[in-house]
């Protein structure tokens, strides 16, 4: 069934549609795509905070972008953040390829660790690395210190 | 068991098997460790002893370990003031002390550094403290003492006290005795009490802790009371110290209460959590526990080095 709220939003022609964005992180998903007025010469759509029913969630968050393709890292990305998330290719209106975010069992240069006292945040030639110890909601392990990640979106790299 | 050539950083990387294992060859080493019985069974091979922030007893015990068994010790505590203030990274300085000996023993102030250390090591490295990360040789030498003095580690009570939020080898030693189906009390004011996280883990292997704040409600209990160091440096208030540390001070009016058998012990060193009358009592326990350290790090350097004994 289609959310009513999503048909408020325009449709694209060709772009990309990540829905079921945990509800307040559509913001967070933007900044990990990197975009700004400046950077971008297509449209970015935002639905915040509209109803949903999927999982017995209330509300989710939506985003749609125009003439834009995700590559994998940004795909892992959002899965930190939003891991009920789905992404829809759309070609020609219609939707050529959808599939839902997942993280794999490791996290690898993506966030830096939450701990000050780590070794991958002493200016050692490392990138930080994580055991995925749960997908949904995340829960990182730093393979370095071994402490649990705390707050993810703000340590997105 | 396959320990030739492994890294030994954290509790990850070791099974329950693989406990076992290193404990009974421990038991193995205690004569050689003693000195009552000889043999080079690591004759030729070189430890490279790198130790980034003072530890005399784990220093000491890892060099006394290695000469019981025949292996030369390179020391290279000195590194701290040469090359790290000219600001080489850990990473080449690894790189560098591996070409030089057999197997690489690491003490270092940050969090994670063993792993580090490992990666880039083509030689083995132990883990020996990294800043309030883990410290697995002190986590199976306090096993050891455990199991030698009680025979099996299965159903003990274990109790620890004191600082159990800043103290690396609390979290190491909890998650350890969590494999071997252990009752945990925790006996710390809310403010020192284990990280959550530590807690959650210990949980999701069947663990589920007792808090308490209070001492006398629980040492009776015990068969196995862990005492650790509370520091001043946690307080910010010296008053609020004072109180905290007069509260769990050990001494034999704290121990009237206590299992006949219940054993005292303490990574050392100690300032006044245990008080001295305690050392002449069956309780105390944390001498021998200093002790373990030889025959534990020998029975480590030889499985890992595929010495023979
Ligand atoms: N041409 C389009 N322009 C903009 N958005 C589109 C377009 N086609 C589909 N979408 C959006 O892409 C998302 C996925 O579409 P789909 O038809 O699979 O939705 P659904 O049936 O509601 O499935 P779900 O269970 O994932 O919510 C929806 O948010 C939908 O509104
Ligand atoms: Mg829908
Ligand atoms: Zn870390």
């Amino acid at each position: 069934m289609k959310d009513i709220a999503d048909i408020k939003i325009p449709p694209i022609r060709n772009g990309t549609v990540i829905d079921h964005i945990e509800n307040g992180q559509a913001l967070n998903v933007l900044k990990i795509l990197g975009v700004n007025e400046n950077n971008i010469d297509s449209s970015i759509s935002i639905g915040m905070h509209v109803p949903t029913n999927k999982d017995g969630k209330k509300w989710k968050d939506i985003v749609k972008l125009e003439d834009m393709e995700l590559d994998e890292t940004t795909v892992s990305k959002i899965a930190l953040i939003a891991p009920e998330a789905t992404i829809s290719i759309i070609r020609d209106y219609y939707i050529a390829e959808k599939f839902a975010v997942k993280l794999g069992e490791k996290v690898v240069g993506l966030v830096r660790c939450s701990n000050p006292n780590c070794i991958t945040n002493k200016g050692e030639p490392v990138l930080p690395q994580f055991f995925v110890e749960n997908r949904n909601p995340p829960r990182l392990r730093c393979v370095y210190c071994d402490r649990t990640l705390l707050n993810i979106s703000d340590n997105l790299i | 068991m396959d320990f030739y050539d492994k890294d030994l950083v954290s509790i990850r990387d070791l099974t329950k098997d693989q406990i076992e294992y290193i404990l009974d060859l421990s038991k193995k080493m205690v004569p050689y460790a003693r000195g009552e019985k000889v043999k080079r069974a690591l004759d030729g091979k070189i430890l490279g002893n790198l130790f980034f922030e003072p530890s005399t007893r784990t220093k000491l015990s890892f060099e006394s370990a290695a000469y019981r068994l025949g292996c030369d010790v390179i020391d290279v505590s000195e590194m701290s003031m040469t090359s790290i203030a000219k600001g080489e990274t850990l990473a080449d300085t690894i790189r560098m002390v591996d070409a030089y000996c057999d197997v690489i023993v690491l003490r270092h102030p940050f969090e994670g550094a063993a792993r580090l250390a490992a990666d880039v090591s083509e030689n083995p490295v132990i883990n020996a403290g990294d800043g309030a990360g883990s410290h697995p040789t002190q986590m199976l030498l306090d096993l050891f003492t455990m199991k030698e003095a009680k025979g099996s580690l299965e159903g003990l009570n274990v109790t620890m006290v004191g600082d159990l939020k800043y103290g690396r080898t609390v979290h190491t030693l909890a998650q350890a005795l969590a494999n071997f189906g252990v009752k945990l009390t925790l006996v710390a004011p809310e403010s020192l009490q284990m990280p959550h996280d530590i807690v959650d883990r210990l949980k999701r292997n069947g663990c589920v802790p007792k808090k308490t704040s209070v001492l006398e409600d629980v040492i009776g209990d015990a068969d196995v009371l862990y005492v650790t160091r509370i520091q001043k440096e946690r307080f910010p208030d010296p008053a609020e110290y004072q109180k905290v540390a007069g509260t769990y001070r050990i001494d034999n009016a704290m121990l009237r209460n206590a299992k006949d058998d219940m054993m005292v012990m303490h990574p050392l060193p100690r300032v006044n959590e245990i008080a001295t009358e305690v050392d002449s009592t069956p309780h105390a326990k944390y001498f021998q526990q200093a002790f373990n350290g030889v025959p534990v790090r020998m029975a480590i350097l030889c499985a890992i080095l595929g010495g023979d004994i």
